[in-house]
């Protein structure tokens, strides 16, 4: 299953695209609307990108007015994105959302590295969610975590039905001259190549903690089928495009092709029978 | 609107323009694009592409005005005949050239997207500002355009009385231009990851709102949005 990874797509602009992934993960919503972070916003790292955008959305009214029933006019799986600065903003979004039918899944953000983190912890934030909706529930955890397991098992434990790993992580990128930040505000999330060995890391260990037991999304720098293919065998039952949207419109077929042949080259009939072959040493 | 695509180019020419390089590429069977509009260029050993206007149409090429103002520019102005980059677009919504009374305003490399505009146009008036000398030789490409360089700046070439301001240029130029002229189209410029709407890296405060400038502009106040930009192909040919 080929998903994008939340906040680098919009459907709207760009259907065709949309709809060439399993899942499309919609924005991050919050309660009030959020205008985002000062220009500039984006600049070149060495092995990947750094973004400031801050959550930009156009809050929780707006977003069901005026977005959600032009996603559902798009006839295709969804997923929303949920933000927020503590639990009962989560809770508000969640319970909101969760009660349209078109929304397969919340995902549940609990690691941008671009705003203020919320106070609760995730445990509490995932609990205050689950109170206000049956939908599935997907916990979005940072890499930077350095108890990624622990937490993925708190969560789980709190009711979130699956876990989506990783987002980006803190970065900063100085001007070749002046030595000052690019970004307007200093640090921002360090996306691309980069990421996979750590998004690697944290599915591989967050599979392990869970037994397996949960859906994982695995994300970070996946550009082909191989990565693709990593992140499964590390435990990943479905993988989400990023920054490779940006360049490649055709990412999610060409992956997903790729993955099947890098699957079918190792002996699984299907990508997913690779799932946590990271995890099963052969015997010889 | 012609539906934006991606393809491989082969650079035609690079000449250089006091301190910009005017990069001339295949046309590579993309459309021209409206005047305002941009096209991602691939950089060689770069992650993110760059955004930059349609300069010039000519002859089955695309030219491109570039400012070498970092590595990933600097590597665009040495681009050498015959080399291929990636290109994706024709992208943003472009100047309405349909006004009565215009006067193209640009700024610095903002002059970018004004020959190609002059040349739509019938060659309208057109005033440009330039911070040095050696940036102002940019203005040979529009032979007719009143120049000045500074402590002098462009608004101060911008007659009064009515008349329909196409800008292009640095923030404060703009912002500077929109107190003069409330109504005047302004193409704005920000660093950019994809050029389709998807990365928000892009956005603009204007008027009270965010704008991307990728779809909603680079050209405010220009065109209208019309979308969603990259549709199932019946719908393409449709646009």
């Amino acid at each position: 299953m080929i998903l994008n990874a939340s906040g680098c797509l919009d459907a709207l602009v760009a259907p065709k695209v949309a709809r060439s992934l399993d899942v499309f993960v919609a924005k991050t919503v919050t309660p009030e609307p959020r205008s985002g972070n000062q220009q500039p916003r984006l600049a070149e790292a060495d092995f990947g990108l750094l973004n400031s955008i801050g959550l930009q959305n156009p809050g929780l009214e707006a977003f069901c007015a005026e977005v959600l029933p032009r996603l559902e006019e798009l006839e295709m799986p969804f997923w929303v994105s949920v933000g927020g600065s503590n639990a009962a903003d989560y809770a508000q979004v969640c319970e909101r959302i969760g009660e349209r039918e078109s929304v397969s899944a919340l995902e549940i953000n609990l690691s941008c590295p671009n705003v203020d983190p919320a106070a609760a912890g995730a445990a509490e934030i995932v609990a205050a969610c689950r109170a206000v909706s049956g939908k599935p529930l997907y916990a979005k955890l940072s890499a930077q975590l350095p108890d990624i397991d622990e937490v993925a098992t708190s969560v789980i434990e709190a009711g979130a039905s699956g876990l989506s790993l990783v987002n980006s992580l803190r970065g900063l990128v100085l001007d070749e001259w002046t030595l000052e930040p690019r970004l307007g505000r200093a640090v921002g999330g360090y996306s691309g190549a980069a990421l996979r060995p750590v998004a690697l890391a944290a599915v591989y260990l967050c599979y392990a903690a869970t037994k397996g037991t949960v859906p994982i999304v695995g994300m970070g720098g996946v550009q082909n089928g191989k990565q693709a293919l990593d992140l499964i065998a590390a435990g990943a039952s479905a993988v989400a495009l990023g920054s490779v949207l940006f360049t490649d419109l055709e990412a999610p077929e060409r992956v997903r092709t790729e993955l099947y042949e890098e699957a079918r080259a190792r002996g699984f009939e299907r990508p997913l029978e690779a799932r946590g072959a990271a995890h099963q040493p052969s015997a010889d | 609107m012609a539906a934006p695509r991606r393809t491989s180019s082969r650079v035609t020419g690079s000449e250089k323009i006091g301190l910009y390089t005017l990069l001339r590429l295949e046309r590579a069977g993309l459309e021209t694009g409206l005047p305002g509009q941009f096209f991602m260029l691939d950089v060689p050993g770069h992650i993110m592409p760059r955004p930059f206007s349609i300069c010039l149409a000519e002859k089955g090429e695309l030219a491109f005005l570039i400012n070498p103002v970092g590595p990933a520019t600097r590597l665009l102005c040495e681009l050498e005949r015959g080399q291929k980059i990636g290109l994706f677009g024709p992208l943003g919504n472009g100047f309405r050239t349909d006004v009565k009374r215009p006067l193209l305003v640009g700024g610095g490399i903002g002059i970018a997207p004004f020959p190609y505009a002059a040349q739509a146009m019938g060659n309208p008036p057109v005033v440009l500002g330039f911070r040095t000398a050696r940036q102002a030789e940019a203005a040979k490409l529009i032979p007719k355009a009143e120049v000045c360089i500074e402590p002098q700046l462009v608004t101060e070439l911008i007659p009064g009385g009515p008349v329909d301001v196409l800008a292009c240029g640095p923030e404060p130029m703009l912002r500077a231009v929109h107190a003069l002229v409330s109504d005047a189209q302004l193409a704005w410029e920000a660093p950019m990851a994809c050029g389709y709407g998807a990365c928000y890296g892009c956005v603009v405060e204007f008027e009270g709102k965010s704008r991307r400038l990728c779809v909603e502009g680079p050209v405010l106040n220009g065109r209208p949005s019309v979308l969603p930009l990259i549709d199932d192909e019946e719908e393409e040919a449709k646009g």
